[in-house]
């Protein structure tokens, strides 16, 4: 298969980028999207240019550091899956791909495709977390859960903080991010004990790092790569208003 | 409270939440009002009459233009942070997502229609009957008594500039309440996946018995002004 790639390419955060062409050929279509750019950057090594830096890390769609916007998608074209599960055989071939960053104020370029996604970080150590002593392992019926719960608060505890519903929301809002997190642990017991404080936290420290406000369009769970619902924001938006109003 | 209302994004939304649910019962309280002209002239003309200039029409009315006044300020506010979050570069390329309403991505733009429809209709009615009162007037400009509404409806509907006008700013309307309506449930964390489908055939309802309630008023003085007993 062949490809026309265009590509935005900026030197580095404070570089004016821009979109430029480039031409892969002889594709297998059982490439994955990751190894065709790695197929392109070996080219243009070859050829004595700069590769395009990418994110990326496990290549299985776990780790939440792949990171593109593909044709107008994050992580490209396919449903429920990252840009490193992407084949390209998902393309047709001949066709022109448009590859950006994400792009969202939070989220500043640092070079080519490669952004700065510590914001994220940022809320989690303001709230994403149990306080536990953590030394010897507790048996596991010490605790029970109920099997919904349980599913519930593993379905929001898949995200993996890739960031592409902040890219994907016309708002540059977090929200589907925190409420993933706060969801996953409100739902257990170990994680209820904190979760006022834990929601008004890290609420305030999205507001802080200048992400927006969600207006309920629902296209960040459409792009979201682990499918994690919007139910997970009323939960949000539940947590932080009922420990406001105790407060 | 006063503090987490105008500082967090989550209380701006819900002051959104809560001052848009007053007005949805607000336009529903209307437009069944609005019905009563086609049935009954006579009734409707009663409602315009107990509605005047009394203390309790007055405080309804501040009441509910500050709704529309914070609900419209929040509203700015809000979508200038979310145009300053948004970053100044944006995609080269676009889609729509599967499953996102045309409308949840406009609001601000549907609810600058609404609001110019609004002040159009404070033009052609409400300064033509609530303030020709409080001023101490009796008759208004046009020579009609302050509480006869329906010769008003009549008057104004005859024109048929007025009728698109009217309709434009119901569709428009329309378009709001469909996102508006399952939004502030979401908003203050009353949703769930069971729950969407139903929150959504709601607001469609809602959205729909809005449009249909006050269309007809209009449509129904525009070609049959007779029928509505009006001539």
């Amino acid at each position: 298969m062949n490809f026309t790639l265009k590509i935005w390419r900026q030197k580095d955060a404070k570089s004016k980028g821009a979109f430029e062409t480039y031409k892969v050929e002889n594709i297998s279509a059982d490439t994955s999207f990751l190894e065709m750019l790695d197929i392109l950057n070996n080219n243009l090594i070859h050829e004595g240019k700069e590769p395009v830096a990418f994110d990326h890390d496990c290549r299985e769609g776990i780790c939440g550091m792949c990171s593109l916007h593909i044709d107008g998608h994050a992580h490209g074209p396919s449903q429920g899956a990252t840009t490193c599960q992407i084949y390209m055989r998902k393309f047709k071939d001949g066709a022109t791909i448009t590859i950006e960053p994400w792009r969202s104020a939070a989220f500043p370029v640092i070079k080519d495709l490669v952004v700065n996604r510590s914001a994220y970080d940022q809320i989690l150590q303001a709230g994403g977390f149990i306080s536990v002593r953590t030394n010897s392992v507790p048996d596991a019926n010490a605790i029970l859960i109920p099997k919904a719960d349980a599913d519930e608060a593993m379905d929001a505890a898949a995200c993996i903080g890739c960031g592409a519903c902040a890219a994907t929301c016309k708002n540059g809002s977090a929200m589907l991010f925190v409420a993933a997190r706060v969801s996953s642990l409100a739902k257990l017991p170990q994680g209820r004990v904190e979760g006022a404080r834990r929601a008004k936290a890290m609420v305030a420290k999205m507001d802080e790092l200048g992400f927006g406000n969600c207006t309920n369009t629902g296209a960040c769970q459409a792009e979201c790569p682990k499918q994690i619902s919007i139910a997970h924001i009323a939960r949000l938006n539940r947590e932080f208003l009922s420990a406001k109003f105790e407060d | 409270m006063s503090c987490f209302l105008s500082n967090s994004s989550l209380g701006k939304k819900l002051v959104m939440s809560v001052t848009g649910c007053f007005l949805v019962l607000f336009i529903l309280f209307h437009m069944s009002m609005n019905v009563t002209a086609i049935i009954s002239p006579e009734g409707y003309n009663m409602i315009c009459e107990f509605l005047g200039a009394n203390w309790y029409a007055l405080a309804g009315t501040v009441v509910l233009a500050l709704g529309v006044v914070v609900h419209f300020i929040y509203a700015i506010v809000l979508t200038l942070n979310n145009y300053r979050a948004r970053g100044s570069q944006r995609y080269a390329v676009t889609v729509q997502e599967p499953g996102v309403a045309w409308a949840s991505k406009n609001m601000l733009v549907l609810g600058v229609i609404v609001l110019l429809g609004m002040a159009l209709h404070l033009y052609n009615f409400w300064a033509k009957m609530q303030l020709v009162e409080i001023m101490g007037g009796h008759t208004n400009s046009l020579g009609l008594a302050v509480t006869d509404g329906a010769a008003l409806i009549a008057y104004t509907f005859s024109q048929w500039y007025y009728v698109v006008l009217y309709l434009i700013w119901f569709a428009a309307l329309w378009f709001h309440l469909t996102h508006g309506v399952w939004s502030m449930f979401q908003t203050v964390g009353w949703a769930n996946d069971t729950w969407y489908p139903r929150l959504k055939c709601i607001a469609n309802v809602v959205a729909s018995i809005v449009f249909l309630g006050f269309a007809a008023v209009v449509l129904v003085y525009f070609f049959c002004p007779c029928i509505a007993g009006a001539c």
